[in-house]
């Protein structure tokens, strides 16, 4: 049966989708910042890649096909009845770089979401937004039993520019992650206006 | 007392990760004498296809679909009539794909199969190249501090 919303609003707007990606290695939190602010429990979507498999050279030339799913994560936030935003985490494993590509397109920006223990596995997240020109900042998440470093440690070892926010982050708590994307989004617009201003 | 809007037993919007194996044999149908489980073999869904055909091929992640409300028609596919179903409000193609457990590719290619004959429509997307306007940013910027 059709609703009185849909009687009253024969052609409902459909509203503005826009996506922040939530990257990082392997463990980094990545889902857990986005459960602690999605409305929704997150979801999980695959794509299946079908792909010939190479270094197969033993079986005498001999060419497979592999099936390869991937297993996206992502999560959603209702700006207002005219926009929504998305949550997307990036795929753990380095070979799915395939994905990424269609991740950054036209997203807003990018949280890099730091593991101290595990600092090299965020190196090739912070290298592909920069090629990307995607707008990220570096959220440091609080692992129990993680030695403290500061933002400034974190910056060194990444090699991350003084105009990129390395902030600290809890990505259990609600709050925290909040402040994050906070944090993301002023420096989009920030730089957005130092972009504009020449 | 009230659970969350997205756990409540039953609603459509509830789940949509099911296990590779979720319906086990159930959900496994003998077309043309040969033993077909949807997730098995995704493209038998779309009868072999894996590109989406004209708009169907601007479909992003997060490209919003939404069924045309007005449209009533016998004999469309069960994989149709799920996502119709769904689409009765603006939803991304992720969560089309998360939502109803079909493969993103497969999704896309149902989804302009929809777009094709009118029973969907979409919002038109901005170049992937493009930057959100700054007005959005801020709206989302607000949005996210009222959280």
């Amino acid at each position: 049966m059709a609703s009185a919303d849909s009687d009253t609003q024969p052609t409902e707007a459909i509203p503005h989708a826009v996506k922040i990606i939530v990257a990082g290695g392997f463990g980094a939190g990545k889902t857990t910042l986005v459960s602690s602010v999605s409305e929704i429990a997150p979801l999980s979507t695959e794509e299946v890649m079908t792909e010939a498999s190479y270094g197969v050279d033993d079986l005498g030339g001999v060419e497979e096909k592999t099936t390869t799913t991937v297993a996206l994560d992502f999560g959603r936030i209702t700006i207002g009845t005219d926009i929504v935003l998305y949550l997307f985490g990036t795929p753990g494993q380095d070979r799915f770089w395939f994905m990424w590509e269609e991740l950054a397109a036209g997203a807003l920006g990018a949280v890099v979401l730091a593991d101290t223990r595990r600092l090299d596995t965020c190196f090739h997240a912070v290298d592909f937004f920069e090629r990307k020109g995607v707008p990220f900042i570096v959220a440091v998440n609080r692992f129990e039993g993680s030695t403290e470093y500061s933002a400034e440690e974190v910056r060194e070892a990444l090699d991350v520019p003084e105009n990129v926010p390395v902030v600290a982050a809890d990505a259990r708590e609600r709050k925290s992650s909040k402040e994050v994307l906070v944090e993301l989004v002023t420096h989009v617009l920030r730089s957005r206006q130092a972009a504009m201003s020449g | 007392m009230t659970a969350p809007r997205d756990r409540v037993p039953g609603d459509p919007w509830d789940g949509g990760r099911r296990g590779p194996c979720a319906g086990g044999d159930t959900s496994v149908g003998v077309v043309g004498g040969s033993t077909v489980g949807p997730l098995v073999r995704p493209y038998t869904m779309t009868k072999g296809r894996t590109r989406p055909t004209g708009r169907g091929g601007q479909l992003d992640l997060i490209t919003l679909v939404v069924a045309v409300s007005d449209r009533e028609e016998d004999g469309r596919e069960p994989e149709h009539e799920a996502i119709l179903r769904l689409c009765r409000r603006p939803v991304s193609v992720a969560e089309v794909s998360a939502r109803l457990d079909i493969p993103l590719t497969v999704v896309r290619v149902l989804l302009s199969d929809l777009l094709a004959e009118g029973d969907l429509r979409t919002r038109a997307a901005p170049p992937v190249t493009e930057l959100p306007e700054k007005k959005v940013l801020q709206a989302v910027l607000d949005g996210i501090r009222r959280l």
